[in-house]
């Protein structure tokens, strides 16, 4: 059974002009979950969060927190939620008076700054002029004063959208270790499937204001509901077929000559693209022996380095791309012109009709 | 007697006539900054953060307001006070509330446009940004302020210094009357007609230190303005 329901927004559209940004038919975040809004730039994310934290007016719609609806949701949203911007704005003065701004709007003691600026490496920071921090120091000055609160819903909007890989990765550990911990729910919008998939216990996908699809992160990557979704859940779209036969579950495509098996429901005839992740399909220099109903023969055109991972690009038909890891490929010494083999589950694939 | 010298001696030795015409000129003038400040800050603030159908419109108004000629303020407020004008039944023309008058007009708009230019600046979210963390509507808008808090006190010093040194409208709607509306401006024009360099002299520099502490006070307040400038607290520490 799921926790309860501790903020829902119900037919939520907003509008400019002519123009809909946001049509939200329900969402809902649940008590202790850190739910995430995954969409690209431009579908609608921070619109969505400062709606639903009643920063800004839906043109329709309602949100609730508990039993609490209209100008009583508002005002309880102002008292008991917490937003973090994309770009915090850090206010003249030092760090600490930043810490304590929050608690000073809200009349509470000023309690437990140091040992936030502690738990988020701020403390050799206080007294600093907040105007002069990087902008990683900013974002977690930003979070400090966001969790002093203890909010019952953190409202995170792509807090490390502007930060480069390094201070991103550190930033998530502490929205995972310290925001977790102080914060009984969170919203994080975010464009980036590795943060929403390594935060969330649950990811909503949104698209042109609208969600497409929400679920457990292995549901979306497991059953995307649509080619978009596959997408942004990592998915390779390259693959395109016609559907030869199948069952209630699984179609056969014929991929450019080539038969391959994946989930999905079309009717015989029909067009389908097929999507995959890199990393499902299994690379052998020797025939395979595994149970995957997919088995192709192939040739490596050209080999790119991603760092621990290496991305093979092979030739068709039908044209793959795979990753594996750096000591994979060197243990197979894969290089360009190399003949390999494709092994991909059914599973692995997911046919959606054009 | 040189009249440097005659400057210098009325200067130091605290002359009655000098320090009641100095301190005259402060009164009325800090009257007038500190009635037009009340005044228009609201307002600048007001057009800067609303979005109202005439807010272009103001927006000239008070930027017309910028190049008023004292001469002009005068000669209206004359009008308005003047015993046939729609206000003479107040009959406080030649009154330091008359001079306290023109000055407010001359000043209001003044600090409402750089108020206004100001409040402007700085980025519009930091109203949401404050209501993310619990502030109500009234502490959002004052938390905006606060980041143009430097610009406005530079508003008001600037405005001050225009005033206290204008001599169009102090000399219309005040007449210079002796004990009275005799402010420093005034004098040193009558002075100066007399012949009498000393205590034209004497003003003059007051008039001036007076400029100086003015402008050194925008420029310290511009240096504590900027926006990478580390003023209270210390910059932050080289960390690795």
């Amino acid at each position: 059974m799921s926790p309860p329901e501790l903020l829902v927004g119900e037919g939520l559209r907003r509008v400019a002009g002519s123009r809909t940004l946001l049509d939200v038919d329900r969402i809902a975040v649940h008590e202790g979950e850190l739910l995430a809004v995954l969409g690209p730039n431009g579908a609608g994310k921070s619109t969505l969060l400062r709606t639903l934290a009643l920063l800004e007016t839906p043109t329709s719609g309602s949100v609730r927190l508990g039993d609490l609806r209209g100008p009583d949701a508002e005002r309880a949203l102002r008292a008991r939620s917490a937003f973090v911007f994309q770009r915090p704005h850090m206010w003249e003065g030092t760090v600490r008076w930043n810490l304590e701004l929050g608690l000073r709007l809200r009349g509470l003691p000023r309690e437990g700054v140091g040992a936030i600026a502690a738990s988020l490496g701020l403390d050799p920071l206080l007294e600093a002029d907040a105007r002069t921090l990087s902008a990683g120091e900013t974002q977690r000055v930003a979070l400090g004063r966001a969790l002093l609160l203890s909010p019952d819903v953190l409202f995170l909007d792509e807090p490390t959208a502007n930060l480069d890989a390094e201070v991103r990765a550190s930033i998530r550990e502490d929205l995972d270790r310290v925001a977790r911990s102080r914060a009984r729910s969170i919203l994080l919008a975010t464009h980036d499937r590795s943060e929403a998939f390594y935060l969330a216990d649950r990811v909503a996908v949104l698209r042109s204001g609208r969600l497409a699809q929400v679920g457990r992160p292995s549901e979306l990557f497991e059953n995307p509901a649509d080619p978009f979704i596959a997408a942004v859940t990592g998915a390779e779209l390259s693959l395109r077929g016609r559907v030869t036969g199948g069952d209630d579950q699984v179609v056969e495509v014929d991929v450019d000559g080539v038969r391959m098996i994946a989930v999905g429901r079309a009717s015989v005839g029909t067009s389908v693209r097929i999507g995959y992740r890199p990393e499902d399909l299994l690379i052998s220099v020797r025939p395979p022996e595994g149970s995957a109903r997919n088995r192709i023969r192939s040739r490596i055109r050209e080999v790119r380095s991603l760092g621990a991972l290496v991305r093979l690009r092979l030739e068709g038909p039908p044209e793959l791309v795979a990753v594996v890891t750096r000591a994979s490929a060197a243990e197979l010494g894969l290089a360009e012109g190399r003949d390999v083999w494709v092994q991909v589950k059914a599973t692995a694939l997911h046919a959606f009709e054009t | 007697m040189n009249p440097f010298a005659e400057a210098w001696r009325l200067l130091t030795s605290g002359d009655l006539y000098v320090r009641e015409v100095v301190l005259r000129s402060l009164a009325i003038s800090g009257s007038a900054l500190a009635l037009a400040t009340v005044i228009a800050v609201p307002i600048g603030v007001a057009v800067a953060l609303g979005r109202f159908r005439l807010r272009l419109p103001v927006i000239v108004l008070l930027n017309t307001g910028l190049a008023l000629p004292p001469v002009v303020v005068g000669l209206a407020v004359y009008l308005l006070l003047s015993r046939s004008g729609p206000l003479g039944a107040l009959q406080l023309l030649y009154s330091p509330a008359a001079m306290v008058a023109a000055q407010v007009v001359l000043a209001g708009p003044y600090i409402a446009a750089v108020t206004l230019a100001a409040v402007d600046a700085v980025p519009s979210d930091v109203r949401l940004q404050a209501r993310g963390l619990g502030a109500t509507r009234l502490r959002a808008v004052a938390l905006h302020v606060r980041e143009a808090r430097w610009s406005l006190v530079a508003a008001v010093a600037a405005g001050f210094g225009a005033i206290v040194s204008e001599v169009g409208a102090a000399m219309i709607v005040g007449g210079n009357i002796l004990g009275r509306t005799r402010v420093m401006t005034t004098t040193i024009v009558l002075e100066t007609r007399r012949g009498n360099f000393g205590v034209a002299i004497a003003l003059g520099t007051v008039l001036l230190v007076l400029a100086l502490a003015v402008n050194l006070t925008l420029l310290a307040l511009a240096g504590w303005g900027r926006r990478d400038s580390p003023r209270r607290g210390s910059r932050r520490p080289i960390t690795s």
